[in-house]
């Protein structure tokens, strides 16, 4: 089916890149932090979509359940920590063009990384001649020859952030 | 129905599933009053005059547990493959999946010790 | 040509563009699959009624209607009627799209459910990590209900809610992977089809039990009922909502608790499995429902008969008692797979009953070595705890006995 000279992938990627972009637009604009991490929710829900695209399902999910699921409701709780959260005063600070600086090195860094072969093939195999399944992916995290380790190594880092957290947070109600 | 296909009926019930419930709410809006006032828009407050911002500061304690519960999260995610694949690995990948699990289970009692899970 | 089943090709075959044909038959399904669920809640609004009725001994709904089954309309009619009020300062965008996206996330769920070995909307590879992910939205819906409704009350007791909410959610997606484990996949098709020689309800009573009792937690009913904790927080996070947008909440919370029987059916009571499902598809779908509304009048007789816990309680039940019972579950679980794989105890044909016996019972003894550890356990913890209690009261005693004295 052609809309317009469009495939419904390409409109479906134009839709999720919109709702990406423009989720990410309303989180960096927004005065009121509440609403901003509504907007990233936007935002990251666009990816989960885009996941869906390049026939990545299990991560499309996991984008769902992690960042829409926990780390949405963790903004929440931690935009509620900060004194005030609604009416920020200014909608730039005095710093914003060094963040500006920082934001516009990192794209070209990242756009150079996937035109320019520097970080593996450039361009891939198709996504749909891919087959890899989700089950594929279990095999390959608890194969010893392949990614066994970073598998023990990202338990161990989750372990580390808890403790890390709860220390900061217990010191926090000392005071 | 190959696999995309799959994915269009899950998007558009995601476009659907809000509008099924708007729609009695759009239909109430058309057939019920609407004659607000002062007092009936006023917060909820068990009759007393509402004292200060309701968005205040919130304890640490929530916070916590939202923490937790992503690490648990991330956690649950590695395993969900572990699983799926579970019928096809040996000892090994029991092995692999244990001691990622006891990592985590090390974190569960820490919080616990440490009465980070109490509620106060 | 089956125009019914095979849609598209039908309508393409008459002529029309195969995408819009694929389209079409893609929102129709759509909207059948979203309505059912939203009709059956009119429905289950008065079995609920009546249930809880007839537990406390009353009659219930008896006027509207023959049994009063047309009180669910009566009421639909009324709530049409009710005026919607804001109230002032309220985050109107996000106050106003918290009660459909709270439904949504419970109607989302429906999408994956298999009703029969050849009707099931979507059949997703990730299909059971699906059903957790969308039901974690419902959270969000909370939280901006909470929040948007500007009142202390609704923000409070969001926030309690969404701590408890996160909470449950661990023991049961824990609970799901042994299901997952089990079936060696996270579609439902396969995971009901894997029950075809033992629900695993058999062969995973704790997971079952796990998953059940979270699930209950999940929907925010008694004995986990803290979003209606009336007598703390009058209400809750939806206490500034009125009229068609209240009713939404609770047509969220009613659909919620049947989909948690219908997940119950597929997950661990093998979904659509029964006698003569595949030649009559729609006993399939019986059979689902069937036995979705065993697990859903199990809940109402829970919720109608144990009193409300405290948070505290509530918490520490989850995280002390629940998620290291289903990571012991996990790890018992696993294990003992691994063994029977090793020993060629596993059943060749995974869909022969018998064959499936010495499987299922040392998965059971495994289960009640897990429920032994974790009930012992508990049992030698209340004893220390009660113990305390009453050293406290002897320390009180004695100390005011000398206070006495002197």
């Amino acid at each position: 089916m052609v809309i317009g000279g469009l495939t419904p992938e390409a409109i479906a990627f134009g839709f999720f890149t919109i709702l990406t972009l423009g989720g990410a637009l309303g989180v960096v604009l927004n005065k009121n932090l509440v609403r901003g991490s509504v907007w990233l929710i936007v935002s990251l829900f666009g990816v989960a979509g885009l996941f869906v695209l390049l026939s990545a399902p299990f991560l499309a999910a996991v984008q769902v359940l992690v960042y829409i699921g926990a780390i949405g409701i963790l903004f929440t709780f931690a935009v509620m920590l900060t004194r005030s959260m609604t009416n920020l005063r200014q909608r730039f600070t005095s710093q914003w063009w060094s963040s500006l600086i920082v934001v516009v090195l990192l794209f070209v860094v990242l756009m150079a990384g996937v035109v320019v072969p520097v970080w593996g093939n450039a361009r891939p195999e198709d996504a749909s001649t891919v087959v890899a399944t989700t089950v594929d992916l279990g095999v390959a995290l608890v194969d010893g020859n392949q990614f066994v380790l970073p598998f023990e190594v990202a338990s161990l880092l989750l372990t580390a952030a808890m403790i890390g957290a709860i220390v900061i947070a217990r010191q926090h109600e000392e005071e | 129905m190959n696999v995309l296909n799959e994915w269009a009926f899950i998007g558009v019930f995601f476009l659907l599933a809000p509008l099924l419930p708007a729609l009695p709410i759009v239909l109430g809006g058309v057939f019920a009053p609407h004659k607000p006032n002062a007092i009936k828009t006023d917060t909820y407050e068990c009759g007393v005059e509402t004292v200060g911002n309701t968005w205040v500061q919130f304890k640490v304690q929530y916070y916590l547990y939202g923490l937790i519960f992503l690490v648990f999260d991330v956690e649950m995610v590695f395993l969900f493959p572990w699983a799926l694949a579970y019928k096809q690995l040996d000892f090994f990948a029991f092995g692999a999946g244990l001691l990622f699990i006891f990592l985590l289970t090390d974190a569960l009692f820490y919080a616990w010790g440490k009465n980070a899970l109490a509620w106060d | 040509m089956d125009c019914i089943n095979q849609l598209a090709q039908c309508l393409s075959a008459g002529g029309m563009d195969s995408g819009l044909a694929e389209f079409i038959s893609i929102f129709l399904g759509v909207t059948l699959t979203a309505t059912f669920p939203l009709l059956v809640t009119i429905l289950l609004i008065w079995v609920e009624r009546k249930f809880a009725a007839r537990i406390q001994d009353r009659i219930g709904p008896n006027r509207v209607g023959p049994f009063g089954l047309l009180q669910p309309l009566a009421d639909v009619v009324k709530l049409l009627g009710k005026e919607n009020i804001t109230p002032q300062g309220a985050d109107k965008p996000i106050y106003n799209f918290a009660p459909p996206l709270m439904v949504a996330s419970v109607l989302l769920i429906w999408a994956v459910v298999p009703f029969s070995p050849y009707h099931i909307g979507s059949d997703l590879e990730i299909g059971a990590l699906y059903t957790i992910a969308v039901a974690s939205i419902g959270t969000l819906a909370v939280m901006m209900a909470g929040w948007a409704s500007n009142n202390k009350y609704a923000l409070l007791g969001a926030f309690r809610v969404v701590a408890q909410l996160i909470s449950y959610e661990v023991p049961l997606a824990m609970a799901i992977l042994v299901p997952v484990m089990l079936a060696g996949s996270m579609s439902m098709q396969d995971i009901v089809t894997a029950q075809y020689g033992m629900w695993f309800m058999f062969s995973a009573p704790v997971a079952a039990f796990l998953f059940f009792i979270s699930s209950q937690a999940e929907t925010g009913r008694a004995p986990f009922d803290l979003l209606e904790a009336e007598s703390e927080l009058v209400a809750g996070f939806n206490i500034e909502y009125s009229g068609m947008k209240f009713a939404m909440f609770f047509a969220g919370e009613f659909m919620h608790v049947f989909t948690n029987g219908v997940l119950m059916a597929v997950f661990f009571s093998g979904g659509w499995l029964g006698p003569f499902a595949e030649q009559a598809p729609i006993l399939g779908a019986i059979y689902l429902l069937g036995k979705a509304s065993v697990w859903y009048m199990l809940s109402l007789w829970l919720r109608n008969s144990v009193p409300r816990l405290r948070i505290d309680q509530m918490m520490n039940f989850n995280w002390k008692f629940l998620v290291p019972m289903s990571i012991l579950n996990l790890v018992v679980t696993a294990f003992l797979l691994q063994v029977i794989k090793q020993a060629g105890l596993g059943p060749a044909d995974a869909g022969n009953f018998l064959q499936n016996i010495p499987q299922t019972l040392i998965l059971l003894l495994g289960n009640g070595f897990v429920a032994y550890v974790m009930l012992s356990w508990a049992r030698s913890k209340g004893r220390a705890a009660r113990a305390a209690d009453e050293a406290k009261k002897m320390n009180a005693a004695t100390a005011a006995s000398v206070a006495v004295g002197d």
